[in-house]
């Protein structure tokens, strides 16, 4: 009997044990370890900042999620040994393996920018991709009547690359909603040239920060922050001012990856971006936000891909070639505020582009439109996560991206 | 894709003026391309520029201001005093390599 073992039992490595154990049944031994049971369904974390989604709507037990049959460790990661096959946890124990799937993810460190981490952590200075972040900053902001709102991107790539953004637009809606726009100043800080990284999307949802009044400071590149003066200084020495900063740290994939000598300088695993399969090592594959492929960290890729990478897994165990080949395929939506939202759609060649998005039955969604049927897409999302793409059954929603329903230009050949 | 004179070289470039084929690129000729944005190559700037031009032959990417702080130990302070203003756009012009990607 051959032994696989999925490190992480976040989006994609639930999807994936759930999709693997049903093609492989009983022939394999399939354990799946976390070093806790608490499942968090990260998209709901922007919501709990204004008191929209309450810590007990986003996370739930993981092993709720895990099909009988397959094994589900509880265990700190220490090193993974690729030379041996084998897993060192923390508590000294050791697992082998035939084949190993990463999917550790990537997770704000707020300890790698000087001053983040000082006095005004949690007193005037945020993260909100995290439960204790996001539940702190809903305590503050139900409280908070005036002053200058910073939102900051410390370095891309970041998870969820829209969500500061969506958070901006809540924000201002907040504000608006409590009456205190007019005593509120908005800025949105970023390392980007612009609002988003693809320049049509950049272009709309710039002009959507430019109609909300919001302040862009773009190519701002953060050093250091100043916790005495609550600023942020940029390596060229720009500085913003803050009475309340929310900021997304830099993403680094997890540590034991370093230490295992597998990861870059971010500790994400480098991969083929078609396949998965690390670009070292035959027999480990890494899914989700671990590696290094370039597109989005998001849940829609770890869906994805994950979709892409079972197909691929099973044929590359029985000695053939893969055939599966992931395109990068991204969508998100995109909270604007006042229960409204926007969709966006792409992958590694094309950017998103406006125009219409289709779903049997519910759709269609606009894309890079404000419309109601985007916000209650979003909200409807959560039940279809718990339920249908969490335990691995099909979403009728294709793998690789379509272009029925797209507006041009066509831009991905100049861009290649 | 364009052809284009720089100095006396042929080199072929993107819309952008960055240049497409990596062997094309020389030293004098990222002499020329650094005056052409204001910049006047110290051997500090070639440091950069080398570490760049190796790792792209090993990476297939041209690295991030992030990578090239962690692997060649030039902090990105430094960097920023180098090549002022957009110094992740200015070094891949200067060495010739593609814009990096790095923003998803």
């Amino acid at each position: 009997m051959k032994r696989l073992i999925v490190l992480g039992e976040g989006t994609a490595g639930t999807m994936a044990v759930n999709k693997l154990h049903r093609k492989l049944g009983s022939r394999w031994q399939i354990t799946i370890l976390d070093q806790n049971d608490r499942h968090l369904y990260q998209p709901g974390l922007l919501f709990i900042p204004f008191g929209i989604y309450q810590p007990s709507d986003v996370t739930k037990p993981r092993q709720r999620f895990i099909p009988d049959g397959v094994e589900f460790v509880l265990g700190e990661i220490e090193q993974v040994d690729a030379d041996a096959s084998e897993v060192r946890l923390a508590d000294g124990r050791r697992l082998g393996y035939d084949y190993l799937v990463i999917a550790t993810g990537t997770a704000p460190r707020p300890d790698q920018t000087p001053g983040m981490l000082g006095q005004q952590w949690r007193r005037s200075i945020f993260d909100f991709y995290s439960l204790d972040g996001a539940t702190a900053l809903a305590r503050t902001l139900a409280s908070f009547e005036a002053g200058r709102v910073v939102v900051h991107v410390t370095d891309m790539p970041i998870k969820c690359p829209v969500a500061p953004l969506e958070f901006t637009f809540l924000a201002e809606a907040y504000t608006r909603r409590r009456g205190m726009r007019d005593r509120v100043e908005l800025t949105y800080a970023t390392p980007l040239p612009g609002a988003f990284t693809k320049p049509i999307a950049s272009a709309h949802l710039g002009s959507m920060l430019d109609d909300r009044k919001i302040h862009v400071e773009s190519d701002f590149m953060v050093e250091r922050i100043d916790d005495e003066a609550k600023t942020l200084i940029s390596y060229d020495e720009r500085e913003i001012p803050f009475d309340l900063l929310v900021t997304v740290p830099l993403n680094m994939g997890a540590e034991f990856i370093a230490r295992s000598g597998l990861g870059d300088e971010l500790n994400y695993v480098p991969v083929d971006k078609h396949t998965l399969l690390s670009k070292a090592h035959d027999n480990i594959f890494a899914i989700g936000d671990a590696s290094n492929i370039p597109t989005s960290k998001a849940g829609s890729v770890a869906h994805f891909s994950v979709d892409v990478f079972t197909g691929n897994f099973c044929q590359h165990v029985g000695g053939q070639p893969m055939t599966g080949r992931f395109d990068g395929h991204a969508n998100c939506f995109v909270e604007s505020g006042d229960g409204k939202g926007l969709l966006i759609d792409f992958n590694y060649d094309r950017e998103p582009l406006t125009g219409s998005y289709p779903v049997p039955i519910v759709g269609p969604f606009g894309l890079l439109r404000e419309t109601a049927a985007n916000h209650w897409g979003k909200l409807a999302f959560r039940w279809l996560y718990w339920h249908v793409l969490l335990p691995g059954r099909p979403i009728p929603l294709p793998a690789r991206m379509s272009m029925a329903g797209k507006h041009g230009p066509d831009r991905s050949k100049e861009r290649s | 894709m364009t052809v284009t004179t720089i100095g006396s070289s042929r080199v072929h470039v993107d819309a952008e003026g960055f240049l497409t084929d990596y062997d094309e690129w020389t030293e004098d000729l990222a002499r020329l391309l650094a005056a052409q944005i204001g910049i006047e190559l110290t051997s500090a700037h070639l440091r950069v520029l080398r570490f760049l031009r190796a790792d792209y032959a090993e990476q297939g990417e041209t690295a991030t201001l992030r990578r090239v702080s962690t692997q060649a130990g030039i902090p990105v302070k430094e960097l920023f005093t180098l090549f002022p203003g957009k110094p992740a756009k200015k070094m891949a012009y200067i060495a010739g390599l593609p814009k990096p990607v790095g923003c998803v």
